[in-house]
């Protein structure tokens, strides 16, 4: 469908600034495992530090690349499949509030008065305006969100007969979940931290603060998994050369992620007091459950790579395997698919222990948990998002990709280097490897009192596997920027593969539907929340701390301490 | 739904059950626990080391910026020792190598772990939450004697 100008401007914009500043997202995690690795031992780097670029590596890979990314990713989901362009307002503002937040995050971090970590990390004070930020990209999200349901209520008006595309479905179910979950944070950001930072408030309930922070912090890893699904279900199948096994699946399991993704941000809390056991084991309970759906894609996109297999010639049990389409230039986006989603099984069957009750306690804020989440986040997620990146970019600016070859190769090389890091990462997470951590001042360095020999493979190994991400990123940025700045050559459009169904499956109207699904939602957030916050009132107090990162002295004053 | 896929969610269920009963069989036949609520009762004025009987401790710990206090706690081999751990800044990590100790120090609040010493030498404890410039240095030691 052709698109207007200012349409075509909005989403170039917002594919070229996540993409601009994942240069230096992606050139601080390199640094940091050379840092780990004990190759630096050093503070800072080039005027960076490490735990400066810790949180710039960490604020703008997971929510300023992944949030624009969903946004404009949902734009073209649905135009694509609502045949028309969403309200020009709405669409417009939305992305200016994320572009002045994100630049004050910007901002802030590069002069480093913002070392507090995505996390926020009260009671270490950021500068406040990186708060406020990080709350305008939020709410920024959100007008996109609310532009996109009234797309979906003018369509719906004029085929009333009509299933909710899948991919529409999973669009409007992923930001369904966001606005609830970003509510308590920017109730924490704006209420609680802001003023904080400021000096307006003296006193800081940090429990408190931190439980707000994981209401919405597990729905966030959620948040930009689901456009890496909705990809998986309705694109990966065509560009396979196949079918979606089964629709009514996909979007079961969209809705079940809508159910239980919210509700189960305490477990990443599982080391704390002021919330109790009865508590932390309902929410290992749920999260088993919300494994389940991500089991069921397993299985459907399994089914439909097979089915794609079979297509193309394949006998016996395993040989569809080799018999996808694997380092082709024309449909170079295979690659990106495939190699998430290997990834993925690795990422999603880690992330099972991090959820177990007391397996936890083994793993918790060692180097198990980044290595878990680089199979996740930086495998079918990055992977997605660079993928879809080009591909969008290649419709909506009318340019044809320079260098395919490359763009080719890019998630192979990508994901043996992700491979190389989780495994360092993973294995000296089970030393007792703790994560965000300068290890090359201490841990890793020979003449430390510190040091730890035993590290020293682990940190190697992940080191070896962040400087293959970081050749595979570069290659990216090459093909990415070249693409830009070439000349038009067709008439911009948005276009997606056209998904179609292995099976002929009945109109089921409960899996059309998201309201019931929102309030079965809120309900379960009820059963967690409530305990959680009676608890946390209960047992912790508020204190008058607050703190910069290299300053042990009390910002407010030392004599109230009791 | 075709009946590959009933049964693919049914045996994904099946295998989280599984995971499930292991983890209940750990919470009551062996006692392995998450922390629990803990009334705070303020910043221990002086971190130290009580002995209640013959080997049976409590340490009152607390967590600051870089540094664990008591330093130098020792215990003899087969002490139990109930561990009382705040933080009197920001928020630390608690992480005792070897003994799968691992918790959060939350200035607020309380948090409590027992551990058993059966095997004498020296355990580390590493500081695992981001907790300002000098994080990296953040590490204390215990000693088990025989």
């Amino acid at each position: 469908m052709k698109i207007s100008k200012s349409l075509q401007r909005v989403l170039i914009v917002g594919l070229t600034m996540p993409v601009t500043l994942f240069i230096l997202g992606a050139y601080n995690g390199v640094m940091q495992t050379l840092y780990r690795a004990g190759v630096i031992n050093d503070s800072a780097v080039a005027g960076i530090n490490y735990y400066q670029g810790l949180t710039m590596h960490g604020v703008i890979n997971a929510i300023v690349l992944t949030t624009f990314f969903a946004v404009v990713f949902g734009h073209v989901v649905m135009v694509n499949y609502c045949k028309r362009e969403p309200n020009k307002n709405l669409y417009t503002i939305s992305m200016v509030f994320m572009v002045v937040g994100t630049l004050m995050d910007a901002v802030t971090m590069v002069t480093g008065k913002a070392q507090a970590l995505y996390t926020f990390y009260a009671p270490l004070q950021a500068s406040p305006y990186f708060y406020i930020g990080t709350s305008l990209l939020i709410v920024g999200s959100w007008l996109a969100y609310f532009s996109w349901l009234l797309m979906w209520k003018e369509f719906k008006k004029e085929n009333p007969n009509e299933k909710m595309p899948v991919a529409v479905l999973g669009t409007l179910v992923n930001f369904t979940m966001w606005f609830m979950s970003s509510i308590p944070v920017a109730f924490e950001t704006l209420v609680i931290l802001t003023p904080w930072s400021f000096g307006w408030t003296k006193e800081i309930n940090v429990p408190l603060t931190r439980m707000l922070f994981w209401m919405f912090g597990h729905p966030l890893v959620y948040f930009w998994l689901l456009p890496a699904y909705i990809a998986f279900y309705t694109i990966l199948p065509k560009v396979a050369g196949g079918k979606l096994y089964s629709g009514n699946a996909a979007r079961l399991a969209f809705l079940l992620f809508l159910i239980l993704s919210t509700p189960v941000g305490v477990h990443h809390q599982f080391s704390e007091a002021a919330l109790s056991p009865s508590t932390k084991l309902w929410v290992s309970i749920l999260t088993y459950g919300v494994s389940i759906p991500s089991f069921m894609t397993a299985f459907t996109v399994g089914a439909s790579l097979e089915f794609a297999g079979r297509k193309r010639g394949a006998k016996g049990y395993l040989d569809w395997l080799g018999h996808l389409p694997y380092f082709q230039r024309n449909n170079y986006l295979f690659g990106y698919f495939i190699c998430g989603l290997i990834l993925f099984i690795f990422g999603g069957l880690s992330g099972i222990v991090n959820a177990s009750y007391s397996l936890n306690q083994m793993v918790h804020n060692t180097g198990w948990v980044p290595g878990h989440f680089h199979m996740t986040v930086a495998g079918p997620v990055v992977l997605v998002i660079l993928g879809m990146s080009l591909y969008i970019l290649s419709s909506v600016s009318g340019k044809p990709i320079k260098n395919k070859s490359l763009a080719t190769i890019i998630p192979y090389l990508w994901g043996i280097g992700v491979a190389f890091l989780s495994h360092g990462l993973m294995a000296g997470g089970l030393m007792g490897e703790p994560r965000r951590s300068n290890l090359g001042l201490s841990y890793t360095n020979p003449e430390s009192t510190l040091f730890n020999k035993y590290w020293l493979t682990s940190t190697t190994t992940t080191m070896f596997g962040g400087m293959i991400m970081g050749s595979a990123a570069i290659i990216f940025f090459y093909v990415f920027f070249s693409t830009l700045f070439s000349k038009q050559q067709f008439e911009p459009c948005i276009e997606l593969p056209v998904l179609e169904e292995l099976h002929n499956e009945k109109k089921v109207n409960l899996l059309n539907d998201i309201r019931p699904w929102a309030i079965l939602s809120f309900v379960l957030v009820l059963s967690t929340y409530i305990p959680s916050l009676q608890t946390v009132l209960k047992y912790g107090k508020s204190v008058p701390n607050k703190f910069q990162f290299d300053n042990t002295q009390n910002l407010n004053d030392s004599s109230n301490l009791k | 739904m075709d009946k590959y896929e009933l049964r693919a969610i049914l045996m994904s269920g099946c295998l989280m059950a599984v995971f499930f009963s292991a983890l209940l069989f750990n919470l009551y036949s062996r006692k392995i626990d998450v922390p629990e609520c803990t009334p705070y009762t303020g910043i221990f004025k002086e971190p130290h080391v009580t002995q209640l009987d013959n080997n049976t401790y409590q340490a009152f710990v607390t967590a600051g910026m870089w540094a664990f206090a008591p330093t130098g706690m020792k215990f003899p081999k087969g002490s139990t020792v109930d561990f009382y751990l705040t933080s009197k800044d920001v928020v630390h990590g608690f992480l005792i190598e070897h003994k799968g100790v691992n918790l959060m120090a939350i200035p607020g609040t309380m948090n409590k772990v027992t551990v058993k010493f059966n095997e004498p030498g020296e355990y580390r404890i590493v500081c695992h939450e981001y907790c300002g410039a000098g994080h990296q240095n953040m590490m204390s030691t215990i000693n088990v004697t025989e």
